[in-house]
């Protein structure tokens, strides 16, 4: 059976839209290395090294993680790169905490980032391959139409949108990480921005940012001796399914519902919205959060946009399952990483070290992150206790 | 380490250019015969599925995405994705193992690498502020290592040769080649250089291509009631990316990861190792401590055929089928990956 696994150290860079002041060797090293003072430790502790980022092409390298191996401290260690679209970050400390669990490794460090600075994601995205249909104009253009079809079929006031807008963007102001720091936007202010993908307006959608994140997952006797609280690791789940197929529910994707049934399978959670204290759910777009309510089972189908209007996600509303209490996606998007950021802030949240957004004493928290066409999904549940 | 058993595998022709195939399309054939000599139906039959991919060779982000596609996913199945040769997926897959959280998975790695020029796409693995605007390539930087093996007495031109010569000799007897042949060492001498020292032969050809693997617990194996081959040891290390911070004529992260894996603890019949350059054979045959009694690259290794991101996993295929086939005993399997022999993985595989 998998040995326990805690997180014991996390790292973040500040996240702004140029880090002109380091290269992405400076950026990668800056979050690693938080991530060993946080947990007290130093390059020397570290077993192996797991790396993620979204596509290469973000940048403009092949494999960056090969040129990464001197700012990681990982010469003659072990080295794995990740790469399954926008869930990677996710998936990445999944996948680190795999290296624990299956008790070959002791203690690991695992780094996420994106430098977007350096090339240009949206056109990246944007390039035609045979017989494939083309993605015009980056993620905004995929994901549009799927959201029309969500509001359609639930019949959504179009203020839940602009609700989920203007609430990440408070609770980013609550977090000096955040990259977007808007303490004073309105409803008004986001209604009157620019629309770029009908429904989505400017200050509905996520931020390009510069970005790296970074966590020492240990196993249960180092977790032990580790300084501060561990965020014990209660479940793990990852999904696929192909980006179309005859029949495919686009608007609630199976893979989503089928992942977060392991993980809370695994973890004990029959009821999430009483269950969790919190989550940091994939949210780049806004409307995607009354979407996953209802995949993730948080809200019934259809009624996610009305939890979203009444202020059961925001922290200001004191609402009861406060979502993206750092201001998620929508707050910072350095793509490689975001998965990874939701994943963090969980724990950040369990082990009570979240600053100025800590929801008040919690025990269980849900890190999310989905990718591709919304068909790869990465899913943990962190906990203040082991079990 | 608990005992993997290593059930099937299965690697499509290496080919020049595959022409209108698409990814899909290569990994398609190799996926549906890799269960098929299990007997499995679909991908949805195994607990875990992982793939090695590069998107520089397709030229496209998220090139790897279409190959769900090939999986017919539909049930959502669990699957993840290495940006590194398959013997990494492998990796991830035993992890998954290891830790209970799957008894069986499925690999698979592809690489259609003749649309684009692949030494020179592969400058871009460089330090992207120093070394990649200076579009260094691949084979540029594996005849700055031959030059240093050369120089410093560790090798000579017709040992290079007599690793070619070997390569095309053994990949007649491997229907997947695409370079094989009696050659001598004399002949190979002959032909020009093309990269001093490097001579065209030297080098790997570039190949399209894809391979798929599956692997289970030894109690899943024998539920099946197929033969297998045991996965006893794999450990990966990697190296500085700066070449001046290495001596290039060894290769201290393969030492340790063969020591790591258990290469040493009992006779090596064969070896496949991921030389993709001559040179470097005699490299990592001595990092890998093997003596003169094993059989290299008994397919032709990669001088025969190289499919990028799929190669490392063919190596241990290879291994494996030989292994099934009463071939051999215990086999050692080797892939690298970067400049030079930067990261390196090593597997011992033994007889069930």
């Amino acid at each position: 059976m998998a040995e326990l696994a805690a997180v014991v150290g996390i790292g973040q860079t500040k996240y702004q839209t140029k880090h002109k002041d380091v290269s992405i060797a400076g950026l990668v090293r800056d979050a690693a290395f938080k991530a060993l003072q946080d947990a007290e430790l130093t390059w020397d502790d570290i077993d192996a090294v797991i790396v993620g980022k979204a596509p290469d092409m973000f940048e403009g390298m092949v494999m960056p993680e090969l040129y990464l191996t001197d700012a990681l401290g990982c010469n003659g260690k072990p080295m794995l790169r990740v790469h399954t679209a926008g869930s990677v970050g996710g998936s990445t400390a999944i996948v680190a905490a795999s290296y624990v669990q299956s008790g070959m490794f002791k203690r690991i460090l695992t780094v996420t980032y994106e430098k977007q600075s350096e090339s240009n994601a949206m056109w990246a995205l944007s390039n035609a391959q045979p017989f494939s249909p083309h993605l015009n104009a980056g993620a905004g253009g995929f994901f549009a139409p799927i959201i029309r079809e969500y509001m359609r079929r639930t019949k959504a006031s179009p203020e839940a949108g602009i609700k989920v807008a203007v609430k990440d963007r408070l609770h980013g102001a609550r977090n000096p990480l955040a990259h977007l720091q808007l303490p004073n936007i309105t409803m008004k202010e986001v209604e009157e921005s620019p629309m770029l993908w009908e429904p989505l307006r400017f200050l509905e959608s996520c931020p390009s940012s510069d970005g790296a994140c970074a966590l020492v997952i240990s196993n249960e006797e180092l977790a032990k001796q580790s300084p501060k609280k561990p965020a014990w690791i209660r479940g793990t789940a990852m999904r696929s399914e192909p980006t179309m197929y005859a029949g495919r529910e686009e608007v609630s994707p199976r893979a989503g519902i089928d992942c977060a049934k392991d993980v809370y399978a695994q973890a004990g959670v029959t009821n999430p919205r009483k269950d969790f204290d919190c989550a940091e759910v994939y949210v780049p777009f806004s409307w995607y959060e009354p979407m996953w309510l209802e995949n993730l089972g948080f809200a019934e189908k259809g009624e996610g946009w009305k939890m979203t209007l009444e202020g059961a996600t925001s922290l200001d509303d004191n609402g009861d399952i406060p979502w993206n209490c750092s201001g998620g996606v929508l707050s910072s998007n350095p793509i490689g990483a975001s998965g990874m950021i939701r994943f963090a802030e969980a724990a950040r949240q369990v082990r009570g070290d979240a600053g100025d957004h800590q929801v008040d004493g919690a025990k269980l928290a849900l890190g999310h992150a989905y990718g591709g066409g919304a068909q790869f999904f990465a899913m943990w549940v962190v906990g203040s206790e082991k079990a | 380490m608990r005992d993997i058993a290593i059930v099937s595998f299965v690697q499509s022709d290496c080919v020049r250019d595959a022409g209108a195939r698409n990814e899909v399309e290569l990994i398609m054939p190799v996926v549906r015969k890799v269960l098929d000599n299990v007997g499995l139906e679909s991908a949805q039959n195994v607990d875990f599925t992982c793939s090695g991919s590069c998107d520089y060779l397709q030229g496209a982000a998220f090139a790897f995405v279409l190959g769900v596609d090939a999986l017919g996913a539909v049930p959502p199945i669990k699957e993840s994705h290495v940006e590194m040769d398959a013997a990494w997926a492998l990796y991830e897959a035993v992890l998954k193992i290891q830790s209970g959280q799957a008894e069986s998975a499925l690999l698979y790695g592809f690489g259609k690498s003749s649309p684009g020029e692949l030494p020179i796409v592969l400058s871009q693995q460089l330090d992207p502020y120093y070394l990649a605007p200076l579009w260094l390539d691949t084979v540029s930087s594996a005849a700055l290592q031959a030059r240093a093996m050369l120089d410093s007495g560790e090798i000579t031109e017709r040992e290079m040769a007599e690793v070619v010569a070997r390569s095309r000799k053994n990949a007649k007897s491997n229907p997947h080649a695409q370079l094989k042949g009696d050659v001598s060492a004399d002949e190979l001498l002959n032909e020009p250089t093309y990269l001093s020292p490097l001579r065209k032969h030297d080098c790997c050809p570039v190949s399209d291509g894809a391979c798929a693997m599956v692997i289970a617990t030894v109690e899943q194996a024998k539920k099946w009631g197929k033969p297998y081959a045991v996965l006893k040891g794999i450990d990966h290390r990697i190296e500085s990316a700066h070449f001046g911070a290495r001596d290039l004529t060894k290769s201290p992260s393969t030492e340790a990861a063969a020591k790591a894996a258990g290469v040493a603890n009992g006779p090596v019949d064969i070896a496949e190792i991921y030389a993709p350059f001559s040179h470097q054979e005699i490299i990592l045959k001595k990092a890998l401590g093997l003596g003169d009694d094993t059989v290299i690259n008994p397919s032709g290794g990669v001088l025969a055929g190289n499919l990028m991101m799929a190669s490392g996993l063919s190596r241990i295929g290879e291994v494996a089928m030989r292994i099934i086939n009463g071939e051999c005993k215990r086999g050692v399997a080797h892939a690298t990956s970067g400049h030079a022999l930067q990261q390196n993985l090593v597997a011992v595989l033994e007889g069930a």
